[in-house]
């Protein structure tokens, strides 16, 4: 096992509560923020201290509450990246990332690394450059070259496309992605961006208020999120209070409508769609309804839906191609919710 | 004109201001990270200096200090010297007097900085000690190079605590202060007049000096833009 972590630290009325085991994967942290990710990355790279618990990494026992471990951040050595990339602003980058090779001893070794590590993140041409005079990209390849420099035996990478601009943060994912590769070992990524997550990771950790509320392959965890929580951050619009009718029909309180699901339900309290997961012919869950409001995005529609002789508290959003939508536009149209499509959510 | 009262304020100014440099880096860079409590009491004391009167430091300084108390009594005892009126009895009383100029200069310019690049040092492997003196105090230069100035300024005009614990006595412990209220006393307005003259340009020149570096930043290539850290 590449990461053991399990934690517990009381913040004022915050409360953090972390277990979580990894391997040579990447590991996604996704919450809200304000929900402890940040504080868990801490807690691991060694700068916070935990009230409680144990944090191994590659066997080695960074922190033990009970046997009365506490390493020093040195002695962590946890590559830890932050969302400014923290650049020390005096030094140039050759300097910064001289100080990122101090851990190594011999000279030799030294040099070697850092002309090898200058060389495979293309900075060749900007050693005598200080860090305000970088872009964006070019600041996080340094940050990225000092932090692999220094030997970390783990990656924390705390939110680390914020600083760019949009455009940039795809071409950054890619060499991301390849720096993971590279480095082949545990890496925990931390963001709430859903969609670099996904792209990004091995399996996902969903945090909220300072818990794990799921842990799991990202596949699994888009496609059945479990939670409310879940759902709303991987990007689920369409949530309603349920009633259970019996085992697999529900009564959608927010919506106004009985569905019927192909999973059975069991104590949960909310169920949920995807905008795009709606279809507009089908043979289940089949209603028709008042069209609210039209909203048109770059390359999409969404409908804001309301069942047909209904007044529910919420609307169901429906988001489909400009074409779609230009086809069947109407005041009234017929939607299907799949049953296969409606996942089952707990509080 | 005898020169020896402004050589003499500048070498005590001078001692008192390495002194309180590296003690008030030290006393903000550990206050900082002591429980709030403890924070809020120890920044009180500190500070008390800044807004006691400077006789009032001097009347506490001659209590322990004083040959007839306890402090300066043992030590006219051990080393057979008394520790007040003489020159360097002057520097406790600057040292106090302008301590916590420095320490709360220090103190704000350690609390701007920013904490995530002493743990991006920390994580990487680099040592305390090298994360102080090439990354933070870089990075805190500006402020804590304005506070020593100042607090050197400060020191040279010094009186109220200086005269009680050093006296006057010339070519012994007359600083430049002590020396102007003297010639003032004794009716020697001419010379007065030219004593507060190197005055007002020893402190002039100071102020411009903390003015420019505090305008300059000293160092403007390394410093990432705020704009592009909050994008």
């Amino acid at each position: 096992m590449s990461l053991f972590v399990d934690i517990e630290k009381k913040l004022g009325s915050f409360y953090l509560k972390a277990e979580m085991t990894a391997e040579d994967e990447t590991l996604a942290l996704l919450g809200a923020s304000g929900c402890g990710k940040s504080m868990t990355l801490k807690c691991i790279a060694g700068i916070e201290k935990p009230d409680r618990g144990r944090i191994v990494v590659d066997g080695v026992t960074l922190f033990d509450s009970e046997r009365g471990i506490h390493l020093s951040p040195q002695e962590h050595r946890a590559g830890l990246i932050f969302q400014n990339y923290a650049l020390f602003p005096n030094m140039t980058v050759l300097e910064n990332i001289r100080a990122g090779a101090r851990r190594e001893k011999d000279p030799a070794i030294r040099e070697k690394s850092i002309s090898g590590i200058i060389d495979s993140f293309g900075l060749a041409g900007l050693t005598g450059h200080y860090p305000s005079m970088l872009s964006g990209g070019q600041q996080q390849r340094v940050a990225l070259a000092r932090i692999l420099v220094s030997q970390p035996r783990i990656l924390l990478l705390d939110e680390p496309f914020s600083a760019l601009d949009s455009h940039l943060r795809f071409r950054m994912e890619e060499e991301l992605r390849q720096v993971i590769r590279q480095f082949g070992r545990t890496v925990i990524l931390v963001s709430h961006n859903r969609k670099e997550i996904f792209r990004l990771s091995d399996r996902i950790a969903i945090m909220n208020n300072g818990r794990i509320e799921a842990i799991g392959a990202r596949s699994i965890v888009f496609d059945d999120p479990k939670t409310r929580t879940g759902a709303i951050l991987t990007g689920c619009k369409n949530i309603s209070r349920i009633r259970k009718k019996d085992d697999f029909s529900i009564e959608a309180l927010d919506w106004g409508i009985e569905l019927t699901v192909t999973k059975k339900v069991t104590d949960e309290s909310f169920a949920g769609i995807r905008t795009h997961e709606i279809k507009s012919a089908g043979c289940e869950n089949k209603f028709r309804c008042r069209v609210v409001k039209e909203v048109e995005n770059p390359f999409s529609c969404t409908v804001l839906l309301c069942p047909e002789g209904k007044e529910p508290p919420e609307l169901i959003g429906w988001e489909m191609d400009k074409s779609t939508w230009n086809r069947i536009r109407s005041d009234y149209i017929e939607i299907s919710l799949p049953p296969g499509s409606i996942m089952l959510l707990k509080g | 004109m005898d020169w020896f009262p402004l050589l003499n304020s500048l070498r005590i100014a001078g001692i008192s201001t390495l002194i309180i440099f590296f003690a008030g880096l030290a006393a903000a860079y550990y206050i900082a990270k002591t429980p709030p409590a403890i924070k809020g009491l120890l920044d009180v004391v500190l500070t008390l200096p800044l807004v006691l009167p400077p006789t009032v430091i001097g009347y506490l300084l001659l209590r322990i200090l004083g040959p007839n108390r306890f402090f300066g009594a043992w030590f006219l005892d051990v080393f057979g010297t008394r520790l007040t009126m003489t020159w360097w009895s002057a520097v406790f009383a600057t040292t106090i007097v302008i301590f916590p100029l420095m320490y709360r200069t220090a103190r704000g310019a350690f609390e701007a900085f920013d904490e995530t690049l002493a743990y991006s040092g920390q994580s990487m492997g680099l040592s305390n000690t090298y994360i102080f003196w090439r990354i933070r105090m870089p990075g805190c230069k500006q402020g804590i190079l304005a506070g020593t100035v100042l607090a050197f300024a400060r020191a040279l005009g010094e009186y109220g605590a200086t005269s009680m614990v050093a006296g006057y006595i010339p070519g012994t412990t007359a600083t430049v202060s002590t020396t102007v209220y003297q010639l003032w006393r004794t009716n020697d307005d001419a010379l007065a007049f030219r004593w507060v003259l190197v005055n007002l340009a020893i402190s002039f020149t100071v102020l411009l000096a903390v003015n420019m570096i505090e305008k300059n930043g000293g160092n403007t290539r390394g410093r990432i833009t705020n704009s592009k850290r909050s994008a």
